[in-house]
Formats: C-alpha cells, structure tokens, sequence
C-alpha cells in the first residue's frame, strides 16, 4: 500500500486506548452510578406506596373494599384459584390460554401485516388504491367490531379475528413506511449490480426494516393483548378475559383483581422478551 | 486515439414529474478509450451524475445511443463498477459481507468470489476488518470497503459519483492518491464525475466540461504533466493527484476550468 495508508486508518471510536482513569472521569461514573440508584430507588417507593394506599385505604374504610379487595388478599386468593376451589377452574390455565392466543394472535398479526407491506412496496398503484382505505380502516375503532366477528367467526376464532383486526393495520402502515424510508441510494447501489426487484426486497428492504419491524412488534404485542382480552369478554369459557368478567359479575374483586395482576406480569413478561429480542438482533448496527 | 470503450451519442435526457418537466441533458456526445481517466465537472444539477447513470444502464435515454465496447448498453452488466457518493455500507452486513452483495446479486461462485473478497480487502489494508460492521470502521476505511466491494466483481469501467465527496479534507486527498493508484495499476477506465475542479485536474487524463441545465458539454481538456518525479502506478512517470496539485501546470488549467464554469457567488 501506498505510503498514505496510515494516514486514513485514523483513530475510530471502535478503537480505544486503555489508561487509567483520571479522577475527574471517575468522579463523573460515580455520579451516573448514584443517579440510576436514585432512579431505581424512586421506582420502587412508588410501587411501595401504591400497594399501602391500596391496602390501607380499604381497611380504613375510606373506600368500600367490596369495591377493590386488598394486595394482601391477592397472594392467597391467587393459591385458592390455582387450587381450583370455586367452579372456576385453575388460574394458571386461563393465563395459559390468555397468554397462547396473545401470542397467536401477534404472531399472526406480524406475518399478514409484514406481508401485505411487501405487496403494497411491490405495487406502487395498489399502494395508492388502497391508502385511504388503510388509514380509515386504522382509525376505527375495532373494538366495534367484537360482535359482528362472535357472529361471524364464533366463540374462539372471533378472539384470534378481534386481536388481529386491532393489531395489523398499524402493523401494515408502520413497516410499509419502514420500507419507504430506507435510503434509496441503497436501492441504487444494488441497482447497479443489475439486482431484480426480488433481490432488492431480500437483500435491501427486508433486512434494512429490521428495527421498524422490531418496534411494530412491540406495539403488536401490546394491541393483541387487548384484542384477546376484549375478545374473552364477549365469548369466552375461558381465559383470564372470561375470569375477569366473570369475577365481576359474581362481586368477586379478589378474582379480578388477581386476574389483573397476572395480566400485568403477562404483559411485562412478553415486552422484556422483545427487548431483549431486540438487543441482540440490532447489537451489530449503529 | 485509444479504441473507445465507452461511447455517448447525442444523448438527450428529460424526466417529468407532474409539477414540471425537466430537461437534464441536451446533446450529449463523449467518447472514453480503453484505459482512459475522464473527470467530469459541472455544477449541482448540471446531469452529471445522470450521465453515470446512463452508462450504468440504470436510466435510459429520451434519445440518443449509449454504447459500451460498441453494443448497445440495455441495463446494468458487470463490466461498469459504480462507486456512490458515499459508501452505502449495509449496517447489518459485516465488511466481508458487504464486498461479496456484488458476486452475490450476479449470482458468481460464491467461493470464489470470498476468495477474491479476502485478497481485494488485504489488499486495501482492511485484512483484519473483514469480520468488522461498518460502524466499527472510519470513513477513509468505510470507502475504501467500498471499493473494494465496486471491484469486487472485476468491472473494466469504473464510474465513480463524487466518491471522496462525504470525506473530510485530509482523508480526501490521501484516499485520492490511493484509489488512483489502484485503478491505474489495474489498467480500469475510469469515468469520475465531481464537482471539485482541483480533484478533477489532479486524478484526470482528460476533464470535460459541462454547462448547467441542461446538461451539455462545453469543453474538453487533455491534461499532461511533465514527468517531474513522477513515481505513480501507471508508469508514465505521472505525478499522482497529490504531487500533481503543486505541478507547474496545474493552476492554467484549474484557471481555464474555472472560468468555463461561470460560477457567481450569489447567483
């Protein structure tokens, strides 16, 4: 190589030097420390102080606990639920299925979503035919629709109908403007290797979408939770929809309540998994 | 007059949008020879980079022939390499990866072309970066991945759209003399389109001149340095584009280019 060489492998940030740190820059890492403890530290006072107000108010009388049970009744009601005492059925069960066809129902949400994105950026004219009806489509309120799915599709398929009808159109318009926000130049760049319209799809516009797809994921997961839950309600034997309805009809806020809280570590549970999803796919990108 | 290997004849270009029509190139003729260094300068928008496009067969003319090695240019083929004003390296593709998209969309021996890919990027002192993602790289490097992924494919004609546009100055100049040496070792013809009259100058046999749109041509300009230590790759005894910005003759022709160009600031 030409005595220039050395000049260009200049210093990147992908190469850092080793010393030891000054006492000024540890100063600073302390500091970060100290405030991501106070953060963490502030976190759970929070979540602290919610569970006390929620059990002492009740108790005090200030509120009617008929009307919203205590935290301290969770834990035993939970164990007399996966015991199967009442006419219920065991808990763990209905969080199963609860969690099942969430995650069927992303799933199928994310394939037909990501596909007809493809169709739309392989047709510029169908694109344009259907945009309007896409954002309306968008913009209505699916939950409108649980009826007429129970009717159409019946008890269990209406729940898979209703958690994809929420999730897809969002997921459709998030990816499909993904794709158009991919640099074209990148296009053009394998363009002039002769690319097909094909390889242009598979080797540019499908990998380059990856973090947009990621984030439709995680809005998906949220939105066919929803779906299932509003579906349990209308048609369900079964589920943690069914259980909450059901708790709420016989005046049983232990029931809902619990329900509730698995529901909200179900949720939890699946967002941490996407992240963590995330982190390693994009590990590699900048 | 070497045998051209590239040829424009009377090519006119327009393209419409519903707002307007343009007219990008009018009347368009130039002919490379085999071996040749053709820069091509003109200001922002005056078709150059329409031009490449033309002969990289991703465009095709409102009139006119574009001819490569006397046939017909009818889409892209792997006997034009394009080089883009910045690397378009794929972030998710390692340095390796990115050089083999070309073998990989022409469908060539994989194993083959990995061999090549490994001996292109040694070569460019990138040997231990092949495992390496673009972020992890600086720009003098990331560009230089990006021409080892252009030659990767083994073009003959190498069209490069302002390739150091997006580098800072020093690496500019650096990169300059390396890339030149590379392809004038290799024997490639190269079409440089810039609108760095200096660089222009410094790395060309030959700068043609275009006007502003549209397109036309407006001059043509052979440039010859008398061998002063010239110690390039191409043997002519050259100097390379860094030794040739302080030549004697350099500041006549960025001169004449110069006022060829009509640029009023504030226009």
């Amino acid at each position: 190589m030409s005595a220039t060489d050395t000049g260009i492998v200049a210093s990147t940030g992908a190469i850092e030097s080793k010393r030891e740190p000054s006492p000024l820059y540890r100063q600073y890492l302390r500091n970060v420390r100290l405030r991501r403890r106070l953060i963490l530290a502030s976190q759970f006072v929070l979540l602290v102080l919610f569970l006390v107000a929620w059990e002492v108010a009740p108790r005090a009388h200030w509120v009617n606990p008929m009307l919203t049970s205590y935290p301290s009744a969770i834990g035993p009601t939970f164990v007399s639920l996966v015991g199967g005492a009442g006419n219920e059925g065991n808990i763990l069960d209905h969080a199963w299925l609860t969690l099942f066809r969430s995650v069927a129902g992303f799933t199928l949400s994310m394939a037909l979503g990501l596909g007809l994105a493809v169709v739309l950026w392989w047709s510029g004219f169908l694109q344009r035919v259907l945009d309007p009806f896409l954002v309306v489509s968008n913009a209505l309120p699916k939950i409108a629709l649980v009826p007429i799915f129970y009717i159409w599709l019946g008890a269990t398929n209406s729940i898979y109908g209703i958690a994809v009808a929420i999730a897809i159109f969002i997921t459709i318009i998030m990816v499909y403007n993904g794709f158009r926000e991919i640099d074209p130049n990148k296009v053009k760049l394998v363009r002039t290797f002769g690319a097909s319209r094909w390889q242009i799809l598979r080797m540019v516009i499908l990998p380059g979408s990856v973090p947009t797809m990621i984030a439709a994921l995680k809005i998906n997961v949220g939105l066919a939770l929803v779906g299932v839950i509003v579906g349990e309600f209308q048609s369900a034997k079964a589920g943690l929809g069914f259980l909450i309805i059901y708790g709420s009809q016989i005046y049983q806020m232990n029931m809902v309540m619990t329900a509730i809280v698995i529901l909200a570590v179900i949720s939890t549970v699946m967002y941490l998994a996407i992240t963590l999803f995330e982190m390693r796919v994009l590990k590699t990108r900048q | 007059m070497r045998e051209a290997i590239v040829e424009i004849r009377n090519v006119n270009l327009r393209y419409f949008t519903p707002e307007s029509e343009t007219e990008a190139l009018r009347d368009v003729s130039l002919s490379v020879g085999e071996g040749e260094f053709v820069a091509i300068v003109g200001q922002s928008g005056c078709g150059k980079s329409t031009l490449l496009s033309l002969i990289a067969g991703i465009l095709k003319p409102t009139s006119g022939e574009v001819l490569v090695d006397g046939a017909p240019v009818t889409g892209p083929s792997a006997r034009c390499g394009y080089m883009l004003q910045q690397d378009y390296l794929f972030e998710w593709r390692t340095v390796l990866d990115n050089v083999l998209i070309g073998p990989e969309i022409l469908r060539l021996d994989m194993t083959r072309a990995k061999e090549r890919a490994r001996d292109v990027l040694r070569r460019y002192g990138l040997g231990q970066f092949m495992h390496h993602y673009p972020h992890q790289l600086s720009g003098g490097m990331r560009q230089r991945a990006a021409l080892a992924r252009t030659l990767c494919t083994e073009p003959d004609i190498l069209l490069l759209d302002e390739p150091f546009s997006a580098l800072d100055f020093q690496t500019r100049l650096a990169l300059a003399d390396e890339v030149w040496n590379i392809l004038k070792r290799e024997g490639k013809t190269v079409i440089l389109v810039t609108h760095d009259i200096s660089e222009a100058v410094a790395m060309a046999d030959r700068v043609v001149v275009m006007s502003r749109r549209p397109g036309r041509i407006k001059a043509e300009h052979d440039i010859a340095f008398a061998a002063n230590g010239g110690n390039g790759a191409d043997g002519s005894g050259r100097p390379v584009p860094f030794k040739a910005r302080s030549a004697p003759e350099f500041p006549g022709y960025f001169n004449r280019i110069w006022s060829e160009l009509e640029i009023h600031v504030g226009d």
